[in-house]
């Protein structure tokens, strides 16, 4: 055999072998019963925001009660319980998702033996950051849908629907409200995904997941702490986590895009920034796990 | 096409100040069941981590089937199957679904083909009864079939095997070694890591000895046989005289102890030797001519003794 005839042999399969691969990655995620545990964690905040909220106040006309954001909402339309639930699990629970995903992505296979395997398949080391990063990007959205799923079917079912009265005051039917509730959840994702970059870095440094799962969850932890602190206010605006809560202005009418823009650009440049990282350092690693 | 399977020259890692291989030239002819033989720590294993790319060599280079690494390795790599320090598998997946997911991720390998090439592997290795139950559920000489399963999960021209009846019982040592045999005679290239020389003796034609990150020794198995030097033990009650008579005879490294003498026979004919003791009137209770067998040979070589039970 010939070494010209060997190497065809990838190109004439190119369309289809990545897919497998990343569809193989993908069932990874979803098989393993931690991550369905923490799925179930993430899709119980609604549920418990929603029930609360019904129990305690079943008459409430709305009025602000110094809660967290949108709570106060909940009983006049039930899909604020779904941003609700994303506002109060943006912080830890989030965040610890992507973490878990991310820290297990290269020193998880490092961890369990497996990386050795991979990459002597062969599966190029740029191909494998890359099908990993994708797998983290899409558990992510999985993840921010799910609660914002779960909450929107918990709200309509304790509090039913309706026009939805956004933060502006002004009125939009249902429908556009669920449409901007799924650009919130893409607007979250591409936020938890520069969270999912620094992991994906991190997971690279380390053989032990959940030391890199651990490491993760205090960056994220790190960055809101730094951002509560009004001295440093000069480094706010290239935190992290910054420009998450900004999520709130997609319920603007007219929609406040200047800080969404800037989210997607600082998420942008931490995507770019760690993935970059991850490259070199995982591209001429001496494997030896 | 070359004629050598795996072919290194002077390939050498360094960890920090730490030689863990240094300057190996190995030459595996393409057929060959290459026994990598050393003692545990002797360098086999980062030796072989280097000719499957995953650490770089600190100098040196080498090429796999005639293709320079790293370069080379997403056209050589499918070719060769690998075993590499013990099995590596997702505990919470069945061994079927962990083949399954390193099948996925060989772009040159069809998914149209998948179930039955992960069958076959299964069966081949004895596993097929076990292939739905989870990796953790495993014993340690299933997990090893296992591993064995996914270096053949394609067809290949090369079978990078590092100690791969470690964790079998002696039934298994069989099947393995049968199998390594079968895969030979396919027509597959084998390179062997063993620190068990008896391994060798069975299932290798040729054979590399390391010892403290040095290739001391390669060549084919009969060779190194050809250069085990037979000795001629002479039992006498008067071992001083004996000794004296061998030295005449020109027999070399003659040493004597209470029990007789010994000595390197060289090119005198063993006969000659009792011929000639007889007519000095020294008392022959007992001779023999003793070839040292590749055990002492490997002592000789790394000063260390194999584990050769296995």
């Amino acid at each position: 055999m010939s070494a010209v005839e060997v190497a065809a042999v990838p190109a004439t399969r190119g369309f289809t072998a990545p897919l497998r691969f990343l569809g193989s990655e993908l069932s990874l995620i979803a098989r393993r019963r931690r991550n369905q545990a923490g799925l179930a964690v993430l899709a119980s905040v609604p549920i418990i925001v929603a029930i609360a909220v019904r129990v305690s106040n079943p008459t409430s006309s709305g009025s602000g009660d110094g809660g967290p954001e949108f709570l106060s909402s909940i009983t006049g339309n039930g899909i604020f319980v779904a941003l609700a639930a994303l506002a109060l699990e943006l912080q830890l629970f989030l965040p610890i998702a992507v973490a878990a995903v991310a820290g297990d992505a290269i020193a998880g296979e490092a961890n369990v033996g497996t990386l050795r395997y991979l990459l002597t398949v062969p599966v190029h080391r740029t191909r494998l950051l890359a099908v990993k990063y994708v797998g983290i990007v899409v558990g992510t959205f999985i993840a921010t849908v799910t609660v914002a799923g779960t909450g929107v079917l918990a709200g309509l079912l304790l509090f039913g629907g309706g026009d939805v009265t956004l933060l502006s005051g002004t009125t939009i039917g249902m429908g556009e409200g669920l449409l901007r509730l799924l650009a919130i959840c893409l607007y979250l994702t591409a936020c938890l995904a520069a969270l999912g970059a620094v992991g994906l870095f991190v997971s690279t440094l380390t053989e032990q997941p959940m030391g890199a799962t651990i490491a993760i969850v205090m960056f994220n932890m790190i960055s809101w702490i730094l951002g509560l602190i009004p001295q440093i206010e000069w480094l706010h605006p290239y935190l992290l986590t910054h420009w998450w809560n900004s999520f709130g202005d997609l319920l603007r009418d007219p929609v406040a895009w200047d800080p969404l823009r800037n989210g997607l650009l600082s998420a942008a440049a931490y995507i770019v920034i760690f993935l970059s990282a991850a490259w070199a350092r995982f591209g001429t690693r001496d494997v030896t796990s | 096409m070359t004629a050598f399977a795996v072919e290194s020259s002077g390939l050498t890692k360094r960890f920090g100040r730490q030689v863990a291989v240094n300057a190996v030239d190995l030459a595996v002819p393409r057929g060959a069941v290459y026994g990598f033989l050393g003692p545990n720590g002797s360098g086999k294993t980062t030796t072989i981590r280097m000719l499957l790319g995953l650490i770089r060599p600190t100098t040196g280079g080498h090429a796999l089937l005639g293709e320079r690494m790293p370069g080379g390795a997403a056209a050589v790599l499918p070719r060769v199957g690998a075993l590499v320090e013990g099995p590596g598998f997702h505990p919470y997946l069945s061994g079927m679904d962990n083949l399954r997911r390193l099948d996925a991720a060989d772009r040159t390998a069809s998914a149209a083909t998948a179930e039955a090439r992960i069958r076959a592997a299964l069966d081949r290795v004895g596993l097929g009864a076990a292939a739905g139950k989870r990796f953790r559920a495993y014993s340690l000489g299933m997990r090893q079939r296992l591993a064995l399963a996914g270096a053949m999960l394609a067809p290949r021209d090369l079978l990078i095997l590092d100690e791969p009846t470690n964790g079998l019982d002696p039934q298994g040592t069989r099947e393995v070694r049968a199998l390594i045999g079968a895969l030979a005679a396919e027509g597959a290239t084998v390179l062997l890591s063993t620190h068990l020389l008896s391994e060798v003796e069975q299932v290798c034609s040729h054979v590399g000895v390391m010892h403290q990150g040095n290739l001391v020794a390669q060549s084919t198995l009969e060779e190194l046989r050809a250069e085990a030097a037979p000795h001629a033990q002479v039992h006498t009650d008067r071992p001083a005289d004996a000794a004296r008579v061998l030295r005449e005879l020109g027999l070399t490294e003659v040493t004597h102890d209470g029990a007789g003498a010994t000595g390197l026979l060289g090119p005198v004919a063993p006969e000659k030797v009792v011929a000639a003791l007889v007519h000095d009137g020294v008392p022959v209770r007992g001779f023999a001519v003793v070839a040292a067998d590749l055990e002492e040979q490997f002592v000789a070589l790394t000063g260390e003794g194999f584990d050769v039970s296995g």
